[in-house]
């Protein structure tokens, strides 16, 4: 019990634990995505630089108001979600009728311009963000030192994806959005307003990825570039899940942290390129992803 | 018959000007020397070099006044990308640029490196660490000026060694600079007698959760883990190890490269503690506070490292010594303009005097500070206090061990 593939057994739980706790990122943006592509159909390349404002926000009310992490998780979401329904309303509507190509092009300049402001604004280097006082210090396992934050984020995380997963499945405002993601005209036709339904998701997308990065935060250093790491990982997350389909973003997202952290262990070089090598397989054996459906 | 003389004498003199005007933009472009900054302007280095950087070298032109030439500064982001600085570096040279300065990035400092030798044109390089510029890889066009991996390792490792540190384990940045930098380190562990237990190499760039690497260099039980990357690599980890706990069982980080934005970056509560090697600080003496005071201004929210400094007294040392050979006998010449560099010692208020070697490698006095604790800290930017000085002769590799094929053994 001492050694699994002649990998001390502790480092390998530890790597499993640490998986999670990534994947628990991977799974909350692809949500957003998920749920952004599947109801209006854009591929939103802005989210990593919307879930890096949902840090920056978190920083700035912490500085700037004194309001702490948990207001943070509050208020943070909050503003960016409207910021988020703003670019919706001024730019992204006006695409819905062209190829995807065009969202995708447009979403990109967005997040470029947006990181392009913070860049100039707050250098690179990464500003410092505090673990709250009540999330402090960590929990001994016996094979591994579990900080206690990181805990947290795998549950909060789980909490958000599963409310997210119910509000769409099993309420009447679920059931309206996925009506009209079927057929747009016709639940207009009864009376809902879809477009600013659209607008409301769009906002309730990007208010996900904000939440997520209020939770990255105190765990890598509020930089501009925070989210141009992660938004590739997690297309490709949203690729070998499935576009649109929001249990399969979750799923995958938990099991491609997994599977990157065992990779560190055994070929740490290839950390980085795991996940597309899935994602490449995946798209010669189902091109509709794990649990998309054709 | 007067008067038609004089407006023949007279539109013969405007003839002459309108005439003379292409000559005179053309002499100008002649008497213009070019300085082109390449640097990280949007990446993780962008606050260790970048705008700042910039900013110190049009604080040295500045400084350096008009002695007879023009003189121009321009910039590029090269993106911490090899391919993308060789295009510029091309570009650049052919359309008369005389001198390319920073280039921090190993891996882009190295390709420029080859461009500048190739063209016969002057490259200083303050921003990458790789000592293989003045190695294996040193050329006749190359002056490496701040600081290098052999010094950094020298001063750091060994230290860390004679404290008691004689177990390590190696987290890498997986390029050029880190290879360099673990390799560096390794030795003089070895050399003191301390043992290398493992080393993991990490993705660059793109990695920012080190907790997995951590926790392997835990389970190593090395009494040393060994931080060969920069900027925000090293930021996360430091703060990553914090967190779980590694600090607290006794593990020691050697940050091996560690520049005060960085610590800005992570706040003296997750730095306190660690050591950094430096050849400059802001607070290190009079003429250092004067130029930080100088430089401030075109630099409000990033105070001068280093490399930034580095750029600044480059800069200055490049201009003497075109001043002394003359504009077009600098512009004829890489070689000879770096071979002038070389012959004058080097004095400026950010690093003192100091003297550049055959092989590329400037000679200054390396320092090995300690980051302050958040209570002794006295103000903004107040953060190291040094504890040990190696002098100059002393500080970098010796002119013989390095391989470069410029020195006759």
């Amino acid at each position: 019990m001492d050694e699994i593939f002649g990998i001390p057994a502790p480092l390998l739980f530890g790597q499993l634990l640490l998986g999670l706790i990534n994947g628990a990122f991977y799974a909350m943006l692809s949500l957003g995505l998920a749920v952004i592509f599947g109801l209006l159909n854009i591929v939103n390349l802005a989210h990593g630089a919307l879930f890096m404002m949902g840090a920056f926000v978190a920083w700035m009310l912490l500085n700037y108001a004194g309001l702490g992490y948990w207001w943070a998780m509050l208020l943070s979401p909050v503003i960016v979600g409207l910021f988020g329904m703003a670019l919706e309303k001024l730019f992204i509507s006006r695409l819905y009728k062209l190829d995807h190509l065009y969202g995708l092009l447009l979403t990109f300049g967005l997040a470029l311009v947006i990181e392009g402001v913070f860049r100039n604004y707050y250098g690179s280097s990464g500003l410092p963000y505090r673990i709250p006082d009540q999330l402090q210090g960590a929990w001994d396992l016996g094979f591994m030192f579990m900080p206690v934050y990181r805990g947290w984020v795998v549950i909060a995380a789980l909490i958000f994806c599963l409310t997210t997963w119910l509000v769409i499945e099993k309420t009447r405002l679920g059931a309206y959005l996925r009506a009209a993601t079927e057929n747009a005209p016709l639940v207009q036709a009864f009376g809902v307003n879809v477009p600013r339904m659209v607008t409301l998701t769009y906002g309730g997308g990007v208010a996900l990825a904000a939440l997520a990065g209020v939770l990255a935060a105190p765990i890598y250093s509020v930089n501009p570039q925070m989210g141009t790491n992660l938004i590739i990982v997690v297309f490709a997350v949203v690729v070998i899940g499935g576009m649109g389909s929001i249990l399969g973003a979750v799923l995958t997202g938990f099991t491609l942290g997994v599977v990157e952290g065992l990779t560190k262990v055994f070929w740490p070089e290839a950390s980085a390129t795991v996940i597309f090598v899935i994602m490449a397989i995946v798209l010669l054996a189902r091109p509709a992803g794990l649990f998309g459906r054709a | 018959m007067a008067l038609g003389r004089r407006t023949l004498i007279a539109s013969g003199a405007a003839a002459g000007v309108v005439t003379s005007l292409p000559r005179l933009t053309r002499a100008q472009a002649a008497n213009t020397i070019r300085i082109g900054v390449m640097t990280d302007m949007s990446g993780t280095y962008r606050d260790n070099t970048g705008p700042t950087s910039v900013a110190c070298t049009e604080q040295a032109v500045a400084e350096f006044g008009n002695r007879g030439f023009n003189i121009e500064v321009i910039q590029a982001d090269h993106q911490n990308k090899p391919d993308v600085g060789s295009n510029l570096a091309r570009q650049w040279y052919d359309q008369g640029v005389d001198l390319i300065l920073d280039v921090p990035t190993s891996s882009v400092g190295l390709a420029v490196n080859q461009i500048a030798r190739e063209k016969d044109k002057a490259y200083v390089n303050v921003g990458s660490a790789t000592a293989d510029l003045t190695g294996p890889a040193c050329a006749p066009t190359t002056i490496h000026w701040a600081y290098d991996t052999w010094m950094l390792a020298k001063s750091n490792g060994g230290a860390t060694v004679r404290a008691g540190g004689d177990t390590w384990f190696f987290i890498t940045a997986d390029y050029a600079f880190g290879h360099a930098l673990e390799r560096d380190t390794a030795n003089f562990v070895r050399a003191s007698g301390g043992r290398v237990l493992g080393q993991v190499r990490t993705p660059f760039p793109g990695t920012s959760d080190f907790s997995s690497f951590l926790l392997q260099a835990q389970a190593s039980r090395a009494k040393v883990i060994g931080l060969a990357n920069a900027g925000s690599d090293t930021q996360n980890c430091v703060k990553q190890a914090a967190e779980f706990g590694l600090t607290r069982r006794g593990v020691k980080l050697a940050s091996l490269l560690l520049f005060i934005n960085d610590v800005h970056g992570m706040g003296l509560q997750a730095a306190q503690g660690l050591t950094c090697t430096e050849t400059f600080y802001w607070d290190l003496n009079d003429r250092t506070r004067a130029f930080t005071r100088r430089v401030l201004p075109r630099t409000p929210n990033n105070y001068p490292n280093m490399i930034h400094a580095g750029c600044y007294s480059a800069t200055l040392h490049f201009l003497k010594a075109v001043a002394d050979m003359g504009v077009p006998a600098a512009k004829a010449s890489g070689v000879a303009v770096i071979n002038r560099m070389k012959a004058m010692p080097t004095e400026d208020d950010a690093f003192g005097r100091g003297e550049i070697r055959p092989d590329g490698r400037r000679i200054i006095p390396s320092y090995l500070f300690e980051v302050k604790k958040p209570e002794e800290s006295q103000g903004a930017w107040d953060y190291l206090k040094l504890v040990q000085t190696t002098p100059a002769e002393e500080a970098f590799r010796p002119l013989n061990e390095g391989g470069c094929p410029l020195v006759r053994s």
